[in-house]
């Protein structure tokens, strides 16, 4: 079932939590909504399962228009950040009370709840309270509670973000698993673009209640659309350059930029993430900027190496293979010359940031 | 960090001395004064001081009286906690402060201003005599003032965890498809109960013991409308000392056990929320 | 018996937006449902009170509280017995929370359990328990008698069941906030080299400061308003021991209305005087505790 939000905004007081939101839920899809605290998203989610009623904008799920549908009405399975079970209640009743207020008939209860329980790998837990729980089985408590009404649409508002790193991991695949399974039409809120990218279809990065990109994760991972973005994206390094007359200008890094042929010279920046910068003993031809090694920090398969650029007071991150690190034989205090393989250079007041390379 | 303290701060022996001084004279010598006076009557004497018609009558009265008041104290507490936790209205700030009247009020002026209230030409009484409702000098004019002394107890214990029900808890009922009603009965309600139990435990001891203000409501009808701690009064202005203390050792037996409910109550109601 | 405690509940972020989804029908008959039960319990009593007294002219309720030298001697009487029993409670609860907030040792639970002990206690019996000691038939009475010392049906007497009856005030709320604000800054004093009473007077006293005040004024409440067990000690003898509320049950056995309502609104004055510095200093009580806790979780955290 699709969901379709059009042109949403939602204030709190002061604070315009949403600015003329609209997106499109593909039927049967797993979305993430990304984004920084205040970005909106959790506010999205809220509109969407009918928790907030918007300022302005419809939500239709498929084609009906349940904008004004109170939220118990919209059939939807939500899961809280901190779970929110029934404390006072056991997870076989956690699980049946959205059964139960439907007055469905006890027999029926007791085999949906036995069928979720078994799906989410928790039986055996029946009589346990939520307080004898650990974290990642309260979540699939929270989950298994959700599904059992059959909803429509699956809403998670950031599911493991109160967890350890492991149980997190963990927790992330079977999400997904769990979704290749159901092929329920699923949102999820998270503020860790790792978590998005590895587990979502599509992502949907949001700003200060704006949407900034859509896109598959590999879309948006090689084709930011803004600095936000790219900045939000993390592991990019962010330089000053100039450019003019069809060029992006760095000292040595003169790059063909044809995009801007004006003569006047204007501030932009070059964006380059660590694994596409190249490191020579020696200048190749290339473009390249005299830098001095750091550190070296060999993490597994890649090293990073932490580069100081004196004549032009900058810092930057490069990442080499191990191989090519024991080739070069970097070791800190070294010279080196870094050349970029791929760069994206954005002109403030400009429209999307262009490739060169 | 607990037995290193002994070592580092000053004042243990001396604060521990003095305390324990102190309960004994004001509250242990006391205590055992009473229950040694008790224990010079031979088990048939105290039975007989004890068991008699009017001190039966005292007994059903003041646990029944204190009973009644407890509950209708659970039932008007829950009420007054949830309208101030969760709703807002003009002066809720002053109404919230008057709910904790009755712990400020010495019980005398609540005894007298109750009993002049319902009589037949009071503010009050006015309407309820017509109605045939004798609420003064009655066994419902001392329900209603225990209950006027009892009603913080509950509004008081079931507020803050009225307070600190999670909202999320109530989205997740609401999305699931329970009504307001449904939300209430399965899931507040449920967590309130300890809460609610404790208070009316409290309220229920609390008015166990209460003098002041029944002395000047209830016209002290033995048989009828004598409280146990009257009957002691009366007992001791006749010089009855063994008797007024056997019928007090059952007054504290009561009171004792009342304690340690309370604190079981408690107990189990953390532990409940852990 | 207890007072439940002023409470940490921390109040969720979001106020009760569900709360608003109660249909204003439920919403508005609560509301005034629990308006019409605490006004007529509560408000119309209290406004009573005040009306009974001035009713009669602002002359007679002069006279019922100046020109009676009976009520004048129950004014004083209270003045006197009500301060000593406070203060003598005060320095209890001081070392009692001391002693039971800063140490742990076999015990202390039913330490604590004991301190309660008055609570549970009927007033009449905490008073017959000082008459069968003090009385002259009691356990001293000899003993009092041939030292022509009198407790009982004096004001001694007044003074110790008072006592008896409000000695957990002030403990109770030092007790909480004690441990709460926890040990650290005294043990810091102490290692820097602070005497016992420097320790106390510039560590320890200021972080109470308002629990005490609080408990000072909860215990003042109480003991002004104390009636059985100062009833079975005192054997009202007007004008001798009778405190304010034994003077009001006299004034009412003698049909004087005028009177005992006069006296009952100077205490009831006094009760919501209480009430309205409770309220002030409940929230500083408040802060504090929140501040301890959250403070402490930090340290933990760090």
């Amino acid at each position: 079932m699709s969901i379709v939000v059009h042109d949403i905004s939602k204030r709190f007081g002061n604070f315009q939590a949403l600015d003329n939101v609209s997106l499109t839920v593909a039927g049967g899809s797993l979305l993430a909504l990304l984004g920084p605290s205040g970005s909106g998203k959790t506010t999205l989610l809220r509109v969407i399962a009918g928790l907030e009623s918007p300022d302005a904008g419809t939500v239709h799920y498929e084609d009906e228009d349940v904008t004004h549908r109170a939220a118990r009405d919209r059939n939807v399975g939500f899961v809280f950040q901190h779970y929110a079970l029934f404390r006072h209640m056991t997870v076989f009743d956690n699980v049946a009370f959205g059964l139960r207020v439907r007055r469905r008939p006890r027999k029926e209860i007791r085999e949906r709840v036995n069928e979720l329980l078994h799906l989410v790998r928790l039986e055996g837990l029946e009589v346990r309270r939520p307080s004898q729980l650990s974290g990642g089985q309260r979540q699939r408590v929270a989950l298994a509670r959700a599904l059992a009404i059959r909803p429509k649409v699956l809403l998670l508002d950031e599911p493991f973000g109160a967890l350890d790193a492991k149980v997190r991991q963990e927790l992330r695949a079977w999400l997904r698993r769990l979704h290749d399974e159901i092929h329920m039409t699923s949102v999820f809120v998270t503020h860790d673009q790792e978590e998005a990218f590895e587990v979502a279809d599509h992502v949907v990065v949001m700003n200060q209640g704006r949407v900034e990109q859509v896109g598959t994760p590999q879309q948006i991972f090689d084709h930011p659309a803004n600095p936000f973005v790219m900045d939000f994206l993390g592991n990019v390094n962010a330089l000053s350059a100039r450019v003019e007359r069809g060029r992006a200008v760095l000292g040595d890094w003169q790059l063909d930029y044809p995009e801007y042929p004006h003569a006047e010279s204007r501030q932009a920046t070059l964006y380059v993430r660590p694994h596409e910068l190249e490191l020579e003993r020696a200048p190749n031809g290339v473009p390249s900027l005299k830098a001095h090694v750091l550190r070296v920090n060999p993490t597994g398969s890649l090293a990073k190496v932490y580069l100081d650029i004196p004549d032009h007071g900058i810092a930057m991150n490069a990442e080499v293979s191990t191989a090519r690190c024991a080739e070069l034989e970097l070791r800190a205090g070294d010279t080196v010359f870094v050349s970029p393989r791929r760069v994206r250079v954005f002109v403030p007041d400009a429209q999307a940031p262009e490739y060169v390379i | 960090m607990s037995n290193v303290n002994q070592r580092v701060l000053p004042g243990f022996r001396f604060g521990l001395s003095y305390v324990l001084a102190y309960l004994c004279v004001l509250v242990l010598i006391p205590l055992a004064a009473c229950f040694l006076k008790a224990m010079s009557l031979t088990p048939a004497q105290f039975w007989a001081a004890v068991w008699t018609p009017r001190a039966i009558a005292a007994y059903k009265f003041t646990v029944g009286a204190s009973f009644i008041a407890a509950v209708a104290n659970i039932v008007l507490g829950m009420l007054l906690a949830w309208v101030l936790a969760r709703y807002e209205f003009p002066l809720k700030r002053l109404f919230d402060s008057l709910v904790d009247l009755p712990f400020a009020l010495p019980t005398a002026v609540a005894g007298l201003v109750y009993s002049s209230l319902y009589v037949e030409n009071g503010w009050l009484g006015q309407f309820l005599v017509p109605l045939g409702i004798q609420a003064a000098y009655s066994r419902l004019a001392v329900v209603l003032v225990l209950t006027f002394i009892g009603l913080p107890f509950v509004v008081r214990t079931v507020q803050p965890v009225l307070e600190s029900v999670d909202a999320e808890i109530e989205e997740a009922a609401h999305l699931l498809g329970a009504s307001r009603l449904q939300t209430f009965l399965f899931v507040i309600l449920p967590t309130l109960l300890p809460a609610a139990i404790t208070g009316f435990a409290l309220a229920f001891a609390r008015a166990l013991g209460e003098y002041g203000s029944v002395v000047f409501v209830s016209g002290n009808m033995p048989f009828k409308t004598e409280i146990a701690p009257v009957l002691i009064v009366s007992r001791l202005e006749e010089f009855a000392y063994r008797e007024a203390t056997a019928i007090a050792v059952v007054l504290l037996t009561l009171s004792f056990l009342m304690l340690v409910a309370i604190n079981l109550l408690e107990r189990w109601s953390a532990r409940h929320y852990a | 018996m207890h007072k439940p405690a002023t409470n940490l509940a921390a109040k969720s972020a979001t106020p009760h937006r569900i709360a608003q989804q109660d249909p204003a029908i439920v919403r508005w008959g609560l509301t005034l449902l629990a308006v019409l039960v605490l006004g007529v319990l509560v408000v119309i009593p209290t406004v009573n009170v005040f009306y009974q007294a001035l009713a009669p002219g602002l002359r007679v309720y002069w006279d019922s509280l100046v020109a009676d030298r009976d009520t004048r001697h129950a004014i004083l009487l209270t003045l006197t017995v009500t301060p000593i029993a406070v203060g003598v409670n005060v320095i209890f609860g001081l070392v009692a929370a001391w002693t039971v907030a800063r140490f742990r040792f076999p015990g202390r639970t039913v330490l604590i359990s004991l301190i309660d002990l008055p609570f549970a206690v009927s007033p009449v019996v905490a008073g017959l328990t000082l008459v069968l000691i003090f009385g002259l038939q009691g356990y001293f009475g000899e003993w009092l008698r041939e030292h022509n010392w009198k407790v009982i049906f004096a004001t001694p007497g007044l003074i110790l069941a008072t006592s008896f009856v409000t000695l957990p005030f002030v403990a109770r709320e030092l007790i909480p906030v004690m441990e709460a604000i926890g040990a650290d800054e005294e043990v810091a004093a102490v290692s820097l080299g602070a005497r016992p009473w420097h320790l106390w007077w510039l560590v320890t006293l200021p972080n109470i400061k308002w629990a005490l005040l609080y408990g000072v004024i909860l215990c003042n409440a109480r003991a002004m308003g104390e009636f059985g067990a100062v009833y079975v000690v005192s054997g009202h003898i007007a004008g001798k021991t009778d405190t304010m509320p034994l003077r009001i049950e006299k004034l009412f056995q003698e049909y004087n209305t005028p009177g005992s309502f006069a006296v009952a609104s100077v205490l009831t004055s006094l009760a919501l005087v209480t009430l309205v510095l409770k309220t002030l200093l409940e929230r500083k009580t408040r802060n504090d505790l929140v501040a301890a806790a959250a403070e402490a979780t930090a340290e933990g955290n760090a």
